[in-house]
């Protein structure tokens, strides 16, 4: 089909944010659009974000609309869900996921469980964003990945993007999602150059304004022989994983989770029946994870089994060590990944 | 020689040992991370929080214990360590990622775990509170007049776990100081910013316990005020909190740009540094200048030595790191 000249726009340049740049960029227009959005947690303000989330913001809407907190989460989180049953749209960050045990009752008793205490009649329209994953030396209290412990608890959403662009449009959606959402954002894929970011995750990110869907995963790489589910960081040790394993002919289909609660079951059981293997790379704790969910809901889901037992790769069930050795030992990465769905492939071809 | 000269050379020393300790880490630390920053990159990896500055914390409490007593320190944990007595080969060691650092690379420089002098760290913020209660009940229930002193920052004093540990440590009449350090910054927020009061010590009244405010950095002070705070302790008269004005002369970590902070500020800290000015006293008040001058040489070899120790020691095996998940 061909479309008269003067309404084809042309393309424009590409934008290459960081996912704190986009982050910040999509809490920015939607304080603009929303005057009951604001931003609250340590460091925020001035700072703009540890992990550079709120960059900008305290200039642009000031300390009333951009409150750095005491260190005082209980109290600020839970002021939140104050604020959202009050008609407010907070964004509230807790710098480390690991730091959520101070606050915890605030998180999955209060704003998880408003909606349903309340049949219905009052919501918890939050965002709570933190920065997740290890690999930088930073030992157990700094490193955890805790995916599956939120995604445990029922009542909110749990989104986790892997590239800058999903990271803007699920931040949009999170904001003006009528419930309690945790954006998790990995510290390997944020953009500070001190973390040393992966390039993949720095992608064309539109100015206007779009929204991802919360709940939809996104099928990252096409592929016939294994699907290969990642979420966050290992999303792009799978693309590299795949790249290698591309040039003996294996072809992976990598899927890009984005959202864990909730899980888009569907689209990993169309693509585990098309290649008819199966393997979870998760970089959170290996029992009663991602992965064991994954392979449970396909083993229930699908009428024939696979091509060979799923498989999953995790961090093994032990805190995060400090020396490198140890934990770059312990973290998947494309090495394993390629092993692993070699030694799949193997066992049956 | 009185006892208070050698407690105040001992304190002298400890301070000198402990910014010895931090002046070898920075080079070390920035090795291999630049051109381009990266935390991640050689041979300390991860955060780095500097204690510079605030040596007069430790040393002035420090100096009224004893290894059984217990010390539970925050993220910024070297000047506390170094205090108590930790082992220095070990500590240095273990914030190398080695296989002889206090974890066998583990626990890194956040988490330093020395039961020898029962010493240990937790990088949340004032969750070593609630364990320096513990442990100054189980001294008294032992039968042991050891008592337990919990290291926080100021920032920490807005957490639930302070006014919770607080109020238990004054019912239970527990054997336990608790110590802010405040250097007037929680990461990038001042004080004033996010504590509802100018003071933290008027807080111990609320918990019936005596409070003590100690100004200037000042070791001496410190020490007067942690004696009769430890004093209280250890006669099974309840505890107390001690407030200390201190001084953060680096960043929150290491590559912390610091744009939050007045540009002329660490300068004027660094002018009034806690340990220059100590040994101005101290040579005012007739201390020999040999006498400083060889604890500092001791301190510099000793530190010398744990970072020799700690380069030259191996890395650990990886799959060492599945032992100890469970006792």
């Amino acid at each position: 089909m061909s479309l008269p000249d003067a309404t084809v726009e042309k393309p424009a340049a590409e934008r290459r944010l960081t996912i704190a740049k986009a982050m910040s960029e999509a809490i920015g227009q939607e304080m603009e659009r929303d005057p009951s959005v604001l931003v609250m947690g340590e460091d925020i303000g001035k700072m703009g974000g540890v992990f550079g989330t709120t960059t900008g913001l305290f200039e642009k809407f000031g300390a009333e609309r951009v409150r750095d907190t005491p260190i005082s989460e209980t109290a600020f989180i839970g002021a939140a869900v104050g604020m959202a049953a009050s008609g407010l749209r907070p964004v509230v960050e807790l710098m480390f996921v690991d730091f959520f045990g101070v606050c915890m009752d605030a998180i999955y008793n209060l704003a998880a469980k408003q909606s349903y205490f309340s049949g219905g009649k009052i919501s918890c329209p939050m965002v709570l964003m933190t920065s997740v994953g290890g690999g930088y030396g930073d030992a157990g209290q700094h490193s955890q990945c805790l995916y599956a412990t939120f995604g445990h608890l029922p009542g909110m959403k749990v989104v986790i993007p892997s590239n800058a662009h999903d990271a803007k449009g699920l931040m949009l959606s999170a904001i003006r999602d009528d419930n309690p959402v945790i954006f998790m954002f990995h510290k390997a894929l944020q953009g500070m150059g001190w973390l040393g970011t992966v390039a993949g995750s720095i992608n064309d990110t539109p100015e206007s304004d779009y929204l991802v869907p919360i709940g939809k995963a996104s099928i990252v790489r096409e592929g016939s022989d294994i699907t290969i589910v990642g979420l966050g960081a290992t999303v792009h040790q799978a693309l590299t994983a795949a790249e290698n394993l591309a040039k003996t002919g294996i072809n992976a289909e990598i899927i890009d989770l984005r959202t864990i609660a909730p899980l888009d079951r569907e689209t990993i059981f169309a693509s585990a029946s098309k290649t008819g293997r199966l393997l979870v790379v998760d970089d959170d704790y290996l029992s009663f994870g991602i992965g064991a969910e994954i392979i449970a809901s396909v083993c229930e889901a699908l009428p024939d089994p696979l091509k060979c037992p799923p498989q999953r790769i995790a961090h093994p069930d032990i805190p995060i060590p400090f020396t490198p050795v140890m934990e770059h030992f312990l973290l998947p990465d494309a090495g394993k990944i390629e092993g692993r769905v070699r030694a799949m492939l193997g066992e049956n071809t | 020689m009185s006892s208070n000269h050698s407690k105040r050379l001992w304190m002298y020393a400890q301070m000198v040992k402990s910014r010895y300790f931090e002046d070898m880490i920075k080079p070390a630390y920035f090795e291999g991370k630049t051109p381009v920053f990266n935390m991640a990159k050689g041979p300390l990896p991860g955060e780095m929080h500097l204690s510079d500055g605030q040596e007069p914390c430790a040393v002035g409490v420090c100096a009224h214990l004893r290894a059984d007593d217990t010390v539970t320190a925050t993220h910024r944990p070297h000047h506390i360590a170094i205090a108590k007595g930790v082992d220095l080969n070990a500590m240095a060691a273990e914030i190398f990622g080695k296989k002889d650092g206090l974890a066998g690379g583990r626990s890194g420089h956040m988490h330093l775990f020395d039961p020898a002098v029962n010493f240990s760290c937790s990088g949340i913020i004032a969750q070593g509170m609630g364990p320096a209660v513990g442990a100054a009940m189980a001294a008294r229930m032992q039968g042991s007049d050891a008592v337990a002193v919990a290291f926080l920052g100021e920032g920490a004093a807005n957490q639930g776990a302070f006014h919770e540990s607080l109020n238990l440590a004054s019912v239970w009449k527990a054997p336990v100081v608790f110590v802010i350090e405040d250097n007037s910054y929680g990461i990038s927020v001042p004080k004033s910013a996010c504590t509802a009061i100018a003071s933290n010590v008027d807080r111990a009244a609320g918990y019936a316990m005596p409070g003590h405010h100690v100004s200037g950095n000042d070791p001496d002070g410190v020490y007067e005020a942690a004696g009769i705070a430890i004093e209280r302790a250890r006669s099974g008269s309840g505890p107390s909190l001690i407030e200390i004005e201190t001084s953060r002369l680096e960043g929150h970590f290491m590559g912390d740009p610091e744009g939050y902070r007045p540009k002329d500020e660490v300068k004027r800290l660094k002018e009034i540094d806690p340990i220059p000015a100590y040994r101005s006293r101290l040579v005012k008040e007739g201390f020999e200048e040999s006498e400083l001058a060889r604890v500092e040489k001791e301190a510099r070899a000793l530190v010398e030595q744990a970072f020799s120790y700690a380069r030259s020691n191996d890395y650990p095996e990886p799959k060492e790191a599945f032992d100890h998940v469970f006792a």
